[in-house]
């Protein structure tokens, strides 16, 4: 059963097709990358998927539900969540409030309850920070956890944009190249810790540039060209496929 | 003498800064100057005096005074939230993805229909409501402290620190700060940015409640145009104190407040017409020394 379906799905910015017909599934549990070249709508996709832009045309189908037309919090409350390529934390916020941010939906108490400080409110503000805290233990920067989240090295930056979109307890994690900008012995900690996510039963989609790390860590890969799908499989096929191979490095003159 | 001017500017900054964290608020999440908030005070100043007036008639207030004080407060903040969450939906929600200017022109637009149809329906006259107060306090280092004055600053102190705590601790002034933010990406994590925002004017809207109450009964007098002087007064006091930043707001309100009434004793003396103006001299003299204000943080452009 797939836990997530796309259908034909397209989005023009007027006359640019930045994403065109692209169809692909994804059953539970695996790590699927997207790769192509700069401008292949890779992130539009993301965005599409997301709520983040609704898509001109073709369908998006999440635990068997119709999606594309949903609003982002909407999308993100039903198990969809992300990361962005430049880091979008509230920089302003302790490391501990943008992961407690993230559990709003999940803490039921309301405006009454919390200025009489009833006893409900407190424990709920408890079980929230204590949650918040095991997913910062999880990426391993618990002990940032009260620092602002913008002087906070990059690394750790980015390691905290994950714990907050695993933090809305979201079943799909879509990742918008985790390891850019890193080193390789910081990217081979951050694929470590994808492929643990993995194991913990999350389901996640990778945009990547990093060809190590796409080929060592990928159950499946899809490749976009221009917009459009243009080879989908394991690997190996995936590094054997001559479109793939055009597509990157160009077609050989004659 | 200085210590009458002290709580009396008190008072008054007390007012402005309730009045001047809706300002903020509503700026810090949506970059909008609600030009409609000075009236929403002047409603609850004018339902203030209107349930007063029926809680003295039906002789409420002279079995339990403290009872009916709580019922006017309780209702007028109701009332003014219904408006300012009302005037959200109808005149900025639309323009949420206009220019910046549109919705600031529409609220320019609600804030002259609110006084208008004040006027007609209220009259152009003061509207007097003999102060049931009097001059009830106490006597302080030869210095007449009344009662309401007491209970004005306290009472703003203790909304001011409930509303810090509120901000701080709880799971909407964790959304609402994320909001202000970045509102793209605290939807993204399943934040519901129209109930955030909405939440925003309900709150701001029932602080200048609050202090339209309290100034009705502090003055004992209201008409339709007191809403744009306070107003005014308000926004100096949110923009000194940086915007946005809801402990400038309150620091600029009280900062104000006390600028104006010292000012006006110590420095206007027989001027005292130019009191006003004092308060925007203070204001000029503080952003040209610090243009984000005294609490405000340098924005960085996004790009």
């Amino acid at each position: 059963m797939s836990l997530l379906e796309v259908k034909a799905l397209s989005k023009h910015f007027g006359g640019i097709r930045a994403i065109e017909e692209i169809t692909f599934n994804t059953r539970s549990g695996i790590i699927l990358s997207i790769i192509g070249p700069n401008g292949a709508g890779k992130t539009t996709l993301f965005n599409c998927l997301t709520g983040f832009l609704r898509p001109t045309k073709g369908s998006v189908v999440f635990s068997e539900k119709e999606i594309s037309y949903l609003s982002a919090d909407k999308i993100n409350l039903l198990g969809i969540s992300r990361t962005f390529q430049n880091i979008r934390l509230f920089k302003e916020m302790t490391v501990i409030e943008n992961v407690m941010v993230a559990q709003h939906s999940k803490i039921r108490s309301g405006f009454l309850s919390a200025v009489i400080r009833s006893s409900n409110f407190k424990e709920e503000e408890r079980i929230a920070k204590e949650r918040s805290f095991e997913y910062l233990e999880l990426l391993g920067i618990e002990a940032y956890a009260e620092k602002i989240s913008g002087s906070l090295p990059y690394g750790a930056q980015r390691k905290l944009e994950i714990a907050r979109a695993l933090a809305t307890e979201a079943t799909l994690i879509l990742l918008d190249e985790p390891t850019a900008g890193m080193n390789p012995q910081e990217t081979d900690e951050m694929m470590a810790r994808i492929k643990n996510l993995r194991e913990l039963g999350k389901t996640i989609i990778l945009i990547e540039h990093d060809m190590k790390v796409v080929m060592g860590i990928s159950d499946r890969i899809i490749v976009l060209d221009h917009g459009v799908k243009i080879a989908e499989g394991v690997p190996y096929d995936i590094k054997n496929n001559p479109m793939v191979i055009e597509a990157y490095l160009g077609r050989e003159t004659h | 003498m200085f210590l009458q001017q002290l709580i009396n500017g008190l008072t008054l900054g007390s007012v402005y800064a309730l009045i001047a964290l809706g300002y903020t608020m509503v700026y810090g999440i949506l970059e909008l100057i609600n030009f409609a908030h000075g009236e929403i005070y002047m409603l609850g100043a004018y339902l203030g005096i209107i349930l007063l007036g029926f809680f003295t008639a039906i002789g409420l207030t002279s079995q339990s005074l403290s009872l009916s004080i709580i019922l006017t407060l309780i209702l007028t903040i109701i009332f003014c939230s219904s408006y300012g969450f009302t005037i959200e939906k109808i005149a900025y929600k639309p323009l949420r993805r206009s220019p910046r200017l549109s919705p600031l022109i529409s609220a320019i637009g609600v804030s002259i229909f609110l006084q208008n149809y004040v006027m007609l329906t209220q009259g152009a006259t003061d509207k007097v409501f003999s102060s049931i107060f009097g001059n009830a306090g106490f006597d302080f280092l030869s210095t007449r402290i009344t009662y309401l004055q007491l209970a004005i600053i306290l009472v703003s102190a203790v909304i001011m620190l409930l509303l810090h705590a509120f901000i701080l601790k709880t799971k909407t002034g964790k959304a609402m700060r994320a909001v202000a933010q970045d509102k793209t990406m605290a939807s993204l994590l399943g934040i519901n940015i129209d109930t955030v925002i909405s939440a925003t004017f309900i709150i701001g809207s029932g602080l200048a409640a609050i202090a339209g109450v309290m100034v009705a009964m502090y003055y004992g007098l209201v008409n339709y145009y007191i809403g744009y002087t306070a107003g005014i007064k308000a926004f100096t006091a949110a923009v000194l104190g940086g915007i946005g930043s809801v402990p400038g707001a309150m620091l600029g309100g009280v900062i104000l407040g006390l600028a104006e009434s010292l000012g006006a004793s110590y420095i206007l003396r027989e001027y005292i017409e130019y009191k006003d103006a004092f308060a925007f001299i203070i204001l000029i003299t503080i952003l040209l020394a610090k243009p984000e204000g005294l609490l405000g943080k340098t924005s960085e452009e996004k790009i």
